[in-house]
């Protein structure tokens, strides 16, 4: 199976705070990969690393390699790596504007300025996102009347206006009921045909229901990585098999 | 005490307090009716007595007309240009630099100890009485830049004088808009201007925008500063002159200010008080149309 991303030797300083320590992963492609662990595992600090969000965050210090398809994340544009490393957030955070003008902000931002092109993308992304029916007769009104789980989705169609190689979810059904939760686990399993995608939650049966792989975190250290039919049944760490089985955290 | 006791004690503490909350919500509120009543009756007898004083003597000739000793006539016409063009210069220098310099602090600026003195030096300067700002402007644009008593000197110490109003307001806007916009729009790929002139800045256009009110404000009501900068000239002006070096002229408050101190002409004053209240609040008002055609 060949990886997307994978990272060599990866440290994280918050300051003095080691978030990060010796983070070795191969993620492969076109796969649902869970992250789980405790709070402060540093989990969705590892997420982060990965699209250099933490690039925003003052006294950050990082040491080691993140490799997307062979290259190192370092030495390419940032915003063109966060185009092909596209990041959904915990809380869904539609801008202030319109359906459509969600949606063309990325593209938008690519050059794509077009109506018709736009409007196609528009549509698509909607429809990857199984949104489209809830959306397509208000694509002009704003996206801050929607629900709590309609506003997610889009944020969703949002990212993958701009064709992400790579999708990043942070948490992202952790404020949602369990009916627009179960919604964006169909969405996500229909959309790892295309996408590879890496999602933090702490939601283990979420994890257990739709990951392939599941790796966990520890005090900033990788603990074990490995399928998470393995992972959930036969873990080979004491310490994963303590948290599964909800004897900490 | 046995449980019925302690239950019947809690009963009564219940009720106790309960008309205590509201005999004290009740004086409360009245309270706050009464303040809110003298803001607003206060306010509708300053205005209302300022229309009562001045619109009888607000005439056609009085708009129209340059002030003639010799014809005994009185107009402010220049007065009301003069105001114009000090108000449109002030915001056209003060707009960009402040609401750039807000920007910087709170978008870019990762030196937080540069960034907290440049607040208490806008802070310290905001609240500088504006003759200081007058004689600083008089030092620097009439003398040592030689543009003279003029509408362009004055103009610009009165940019320089709400500076610091905008830089405040704006940064205090852009605090409010929420992180969570800045953070999608950057995992879009945008760059740090995109994502400021797309996201942050229209989500903060109410709060600049009563910036710029309250700067327009400023401008409108001061004559102080402007005594020593711009001048008591009563010439009518054409745009190109008042951006002129040299071009001095009177804006309304000043020429009230000469009207009812030096010449005891009261019912002028209260006129030019009735165009001055119009002025400001038709500029209200269209500052916040716009807002809202650019919000869109």
């Amino acid at each position: 199976m060949t990886s997307v991303i994978e990272t060599k030797d990866l440290n994280l300083w918050y300051g003095k705070h080691h978030a990060l320590m010796d983070i070795n992963i191969d993620i492969p492609e076109k796969q649902i990969t869970a992250l789980i662990g405790p709070s402060g595992c540093g989990k969705s600090t590892f997420l982060r690393t990965l699209n250099r969000m933490n690039d925003l965050i003052e006294d950050v210090k990082i040491d080691g390699k993140v490799l997307l398809k062979g290259e190192d994340i370092n030495s390419m544009d940032v915003n063109v790596l966060r185009s092909r490393v596209g990041m959904v957030f915990q809380k869904a955070n539609p801008f202030p504007m319109s359906v459509y003008d969600n949606i063309a902000y990325g593209p938008r931002i690519l050059g794509i300025h077009k109506k018709k092109e736009l409007d196609k993308i528009v549509e698509t992304s909607l429809k990857q996102a199984a949104i489209w029916d809830e959306c397509k007769g208000r694509l002009r009104t704003s996206a801050l009347g929607m629900s709590g789980g309609q506003q997610q989705r889009l944020c969703i169609a949002r990212t993958l206006a701009v064709k992400p190689e790579v999708l990043l979810l942070d948490e992202s059904t952790s404020a949602l009921d369990p009916v627009s939760t179960s919604k964006i686990e169909d969405l996500l399993l229909e959309l790892k045909k295309k996408y590879t995608i890496i999602m933090v939650t702490h939601n283990m049966q979420q994890a257990a229901r739709i990951a392939d792989k599941t790796a966990f975190f520890l005090l900033g250290e990788l603990i074990e990585y490995d399928d998470t039919e393995k992972i959930f049944s036969h873990p080979s760490d004491r310490r994963t098999e303590d948290y599964i089985t909800g004897r900490f955290g | 005490m046995d449980a019925a006791g302690t239950a019947d004690l809690i009963i009564t503490a219940k009720e106790k307090i309960s008309v205590k909350r509201r005999v004290k919500g009740a004086v409360l509120r009245g309270l706050m009716y009464f303040a809110a009543a003298l803001t607003t009756v206060l306010l509708a007898a300053i205005i209302g007595y300022i229309f009562y004083r001045g619109v009888p003597y607000v005439t056609w000739n009085l708009l129209s007309t340059k002030p003639s000793l010799l014809d005994d006539n009185v107009g402010i016409l220049p007065n009301i240009l003069n105001t114009l063009y000090i108000i449109v210069i002030a915001l056209v220098f003060a707009l960009p630099i402040g609401i750039g310099t807000a920007v910087y602090l709170n978008e870019y600026a990762t030196n937080k100890k540069l960034v907290r003195i440049i607040e208490l030096a806008t802070e310290t300067l905001s609240g500088i009485p504006s003759i200081i700002y007058g004689l600083a402007g008089m030092l620097i644009f009439v003398q040592a830049l030689n543009f003279g008593t003029s509408i362009l000197a004055g103009a610009l110490t009165l940019a320089v004088m709400t500076l610091p109003i905008i830089i405040r307001t704006t940064q205090e806007a852009l605090k409010t808009v929420p992180d969570s916009y800045r953070e999608g729009a950057l995992a879009l790929g945008s760059g740090r201007w995109h994502m400021v002139r797309t996201v942050v800045l229209p989500c903060a256009m109410d709060g600049i925008v009563t910036g710029i009110i309250l700067s327009i404000g400023r401008i409108v009501g001061e004559s102080a500063a402007l005594l020593y900068t711009a001048g008591m000239a009563n010439e009518i002006l054409n745009p190109v002159k008042a951006v002129t070096p040299g071009n001095p002229g009177a804006t309304l408050t000043v020429s009230l200010y000469m009207y009812a101190k030096e010449r005891g002409q009261f019912n002028v004053a209260f006129a030019i008080a009735v165009i001055l209240l119009l002025i400001t609040f038709v500029i209200n008002v269209s500052a916040k149309a716009a807002a809202r055609k650019l919000r869109k």
